[in-house]
């Protein structure tokens, strides 16, 4: 598997990322995007149409988690030790969100990870984000992950 | 529609029913969030559901979703706690992830540390269990009307 299909995979048996129609629009060694159209489910603000913050740190999660793979030789289970977003402006309603994010630092133990969500441009982002990762060591149930998105 | 909402939180100000409130919102409604007023205290609840679901191995509770339901927390909590209308809007949010979310029921309380004219400073526990042993703690700024 390449790293765009190793991408795919692992996004493909995240439940909740299916539910909310994420896809993986490009991954490579510079790192990984994924994209999160809009709906009227993600909706915070009833007035306004705006998507909920909630959607948004689910994207920059997911995409910040998997962007690992761009980055590690073996699948490993990285768990999300912290989280940080700074929102730029709100986004804007009825167009899809773009999460993009690459690793800056791999340690044997942590994974450091940066990204921003944007809409239009990537030079112009809607929030910036930061997380770390846990390395937990290659996992034997990764390659169990693989199969079973094989099979979604 | 902001009268709308307007006329819901006063309802659930004064009833301690934040049904209708809550069905406005169309994320709090996908997450499928429930709030409990004790007395003055609001718990906030997230039954478990699959579709909320990340690592289907362990299986556990996307960290994102997990992370939009304390987000969600907070802003309802200010809006009941300032009897206002208008969404809080986000600034930023930070989360510490403590635990393995698992495929539980998941509870948030949340502290409003500083609420002045422009922002509001709240720190949200989630937990699964027992409270004392939380799931994750999150920080949110948000900007008021």
């Amino acid at each position: 598997m390449n790293i765009k299909q190793r991408a795919e995979s692992f996004l493909s048996v995240l439940r909740h990322c299916q539910v909310l129609g994420m896809t993986v629009e490009q991954a490579d060694e510079s790192g990984l995007i994924i994209k999160l159209p809009y709906s009227e489910y993600i909706v915070g603000n009833p007035v306004s149409g705006v998507v909920h913050g909630g959607a948004i740190t689910t994207l920059m999660d997911t995409c910040c988690g998997i962007s690992t793979v761009c980055y590690l030789d073996e699948f490993e289970i990285c768990p999300t030790l912290d989280l940080r977003i700074d929102y730029m402006h709100p986004a804007e309603p009825g167009k899809p969100i773009y999460g993009f994010a690459e690793c800056y630092r791999v340690t044997p133990t942590i994974i450091f990870t940066r990204g921003v969500a944007y809409q239009e441009r990537r030079e112009d982002p809607l929030a910036h984000v930061v997380g770390v990762f846990m390395r937990m060591g290659p996992a034997p149930d990764g390659q169990q992950l693989f199969q079973l998105g094989g099979r979604v | 529609m902001s009268e709308h909402i307007d006329e819901l939180v006063h309802q659930a100000h004064q009833t301690g029913n934040y049904e209708a409130l809550i069905a406005e919102i169309p994320y709090a409604r996908l997450i499928g969030i429930q709030v409990m007023r004790l007395g003055e205290e609001m718990i906030f609840h997230l039954p478990m559901d699959k579709d909320n679901i990340g690592n289907p191995i362990l299986p556990a509770l996307h960290g994102g979703v997990l992370a939009g339901f304390m987000e969600l927390s907070a802003m309802l909590q200010l809006m009941v706690s300032m009897n206002s209308p208008s969404f809080p809007k986000i600034i930023d949010f930070s989360v510490d992830y403590l635990r393995a979310g698992l495929s539980r029921d998941t509870y948030a309380r949340c502290q409003i540390w500083r609420q002045g004219r422009r922002v509001g400073n709240v720190a949200i526990t989630a937990w699964q269990t027992r409270s004392e042993e939380p799931v994750a703690t999150a920080r949110a700024h948000f900007k008021l009307d």
